[in-house]
């Protein structure tokens, strides 16, 4: 199957800043993508192209769409949640479900009423008298209901409490992913989606600068805990990052060899969380 | 496809309902019950001021005999008047709908901005255009046409009061109702909302511009604009540029691209004086007839709106595909 989305040179200035510098990359389907960078690097404004909601310059085809000249198609087969509760706040249950199974023509009713009844939802409550958790849950039963090629999560749950944070991503794996279906998500919890991740892409003043799947993350970065005697034998490997935990140097490295790394201590698989941290050392300095 | 496109108008503009039920419906019902509140009570004031001075009107059936007395000539100079009392309830009803689309075109591309829902409506196979046009629709024909059901409903009310109120003073209703002409009544305001569609079309266009282009207080934009650029043009005279007199520009560029969403607005700016005066003179007092009303379509004045106002309505639709700021 070919690309679900591919862009190349794409690029998007603001007024004084780039947002988006140059930046190729191609996603392929039955992907779950994590988008992951620091604040005002650039994340929202990539998905923001991908959506077709802002201009930019260069090359991107999604599902074999220009986003900018059709975007009525595209959003035919793409659904995105961006951000929490940006639902209406004067619409009630009833009246949404009404609203998209009448203008979308991929909704498939029975299976959005059937999420609706595992939630506390009302059908005449107004989106007003809500928690930003049911809104949600409201927002998630409506996409999984849409039989959508691409899903575009921009920080989904932030401002959630843990029990729905949790619910969101297990509802996302079980009923909803499978091998025809693309997810893109960003979120600044990296812990609670490097699990189901397939794919990681780091994103830093607007430049990707990691385009791996989980895998390849597994094998290229290693971190090795280190006794202090042996800390300059592992500095001299030009490790990424170190850090102290209880008297040892965890060391974090970018594609060395195992084999030698072993000699200096434990080894083990790095969090996205601490990888991320390495990577964007100096953002904001 | 086109079943398709016409289904999902139908559901775009159902929304605008559901969004603005408050102003499309209750406004009218309110403000139509209101009008009928103070008719009930000025009539009963006037019963009880009029019993207490001991005038009578009509008590021993006088009244009956003024009817009856009347020539067909005096006979139709009161059922018009009925009619105008039919009328004066729409006229109420029409000052209400006039500033409920003007503030409705004002809010319409721009509170989802401000709350971030268009995030939501965006996500949805939509086209821009389609949104854009379900807001003229639910401006210029559904809010309009909730306002006449309402409007017809409350007149014929109206016109029932009355006649009650007369038959307690010896006048038989049904004479008086026969001589009303609560259809024709109905008939030119339903047939006026088409041309108000026509003339309202730069004002809704001119709105919803601002609407979709303002990135805050679009009300102040939609203003100011055309306010500051008139006194620059009053204090520096530049329609003599183009021989014409500063009112001009107030008349044709002020007025005409704010207050257009007033019904009747049509009928007053769109006609000469003499015109007017015509009408104003005429015994028969049925200035909403259709055929009156209609020779607006003979005035360039009209057609020029409504270029200009698809030219607005083109405006709004390529910024609320580009406007980039949720």
């Amino acid at each position: 199957m070919s690309a679900v989305i591919t862009a190349s040179g794409l690029s998007k200035r603001y007024k004084s800043t780039l947002a988006l510098d140059n930046v190729n990359f191609q996603i392929e389907p039955g992907c779950i993508v994590g988008l992951i960078g620091p604040n005002g690097a650039g994340k929202t404004t990539a998905l923001k192209a991908i959506l077709g909601l802002t201009d930019f310059t260069g090359q991107l085809n999604v599902l074999g769409f220009d986003p900018r000249k059709q975007r009525d198609k595209l959003m035919g087969e793409v659904c995105f949640i961006a951000d929490v509760a940006v639902l209406p706040r004067w619409i009630r249950v009833r009246e949404v479900v009404d609203f998209v199974a009448n203008v979308h023509p991929r909704f498939d009713r029975a299976k959005c009423e059937a999420f609706l009844a595992r939630t506390k939802l009302q059908p005449n409550q107004r989106v007003r008298q809500m928690s930003k958790g049911m809104i949600v849950q409201l927002h998630l039963a409506l996409v999984m209901a849409i039989d959508a090629r691409l899903l575009i999560l921009d920080e989904p749950t932030l401002g959630l409490d843990i029990l729905y944070r949790k619910q969101f991503y297990q509802n996302l794996l079980e009923d909803y992913f499978d091998e025809n279906k693309t997810i893109i998500v960003t979120t600044h919890q990296v812990e609670e989606v490097e699990h189901i991740l397939t794919d990681l892409m780091f994103i830093r003043d607007g430049k990707i600068v990691l385009d791996a799947d989980m895998d390849a993350v597994g094998d290229r970065f290693v971190e090795v805990m280190v006794n202090a005697d042996k800390a300059d034998a592992a500095r001299a490997l030009k490790p990424l990052d170190e850090r102290q935990v209880f008297g040892k140097s965890i060391f974090l490295f970018d594609g060395a060899n195992r084999a030698t790394l072993e000699q200096l201590g434990e080894i083990r698989r790095p969090s996205v969380s601490d990888l991320f941290v390495a990577t964007m050392k100096g953002t904001y300095a | 496809m086109n079943t398709r496109t016409s289904k999902n108008m139908y559901w775009l503009v159902k929304r605008e309902l559901w969004e603005h039920r408050g102003g499309f419906f209750w406004a009218p019902v309110i403000t139509g019950g209101i009008f009928l509140l103070l008719n009930i009570m000025g009539i009963i004031t006037a019963e009880v001021l009029g019993a207490s001075h001991g005038i009578r009107f009509g008590a021993s059936g006088g009244l009956q005999h003024v009817i009856a007395d009347m020539d067909a000539g005096d006979l139709s100079k009161v059922g018009f008047a009925l009619d105008i009392a039919m009328y004066s309830a729409m006229g109420l009803l029409a000052v209400v709908l006039g500033f409920v689309v003007f503030f409705y075109c004002l809010g319409a591309l721009y509170d989802d901005r401000r709350d971030r829902s268009i995030l939501f409506w965006k996500s949805l196979p939509v086209s821009d255009a389609s949104t854009v046009l379900s807001k003229v629709i639910s401006a210029s024909v559904l809010a309009p046409i909730i306002a006449v059901v309402v409007g017809i409903v409350v007149g014929m009310l109206q016109l029932l009061i009355l006649a009650i109120t007369l038959s307690f003073h010896g006048v038989n209703v049904w004479q008086l109702l026969v001589l009303a002409h609560p259809f024709r009544v109905m008939f030119n305001l339903i047939g006026y909302i088409p041309l108000y569609v026509l003339w309202a079309l730069p004002s809704v266009g001119w709105l919803l511009l601002c609407s979709a282009w303002a990135r805050n207080k679009p009300f102040l934009w939609a203003v100011a604009l055309p306010v500051a650029s008139g006194l620059v043009i009053s204090w520096f005279g530049i329609m003599g540029l183009f021989d014409l007199p500063t009112t001009w520009f107030w008349r044709n560029i002020v007025q005409r691209g704010l207050f257009s969403t007033f019904p009747g607005t049509g009928s007053m700016f769109g006609m000469d004086n003499a015109r007017i005066a015509h009408i104003g003179g005429n015994p028969d007092m049925d200035f909403l007839n259709l055929g009156n009303t209609y020779q607006l379509l003979a005035s360039p004045d009209l057609w020029i709106g409504v270029l200009v106002g698809l030219g607005l309505l083109a405006g709004a639709i390529w910024f609320r595909r580009w406007r980039d700021d949720s």
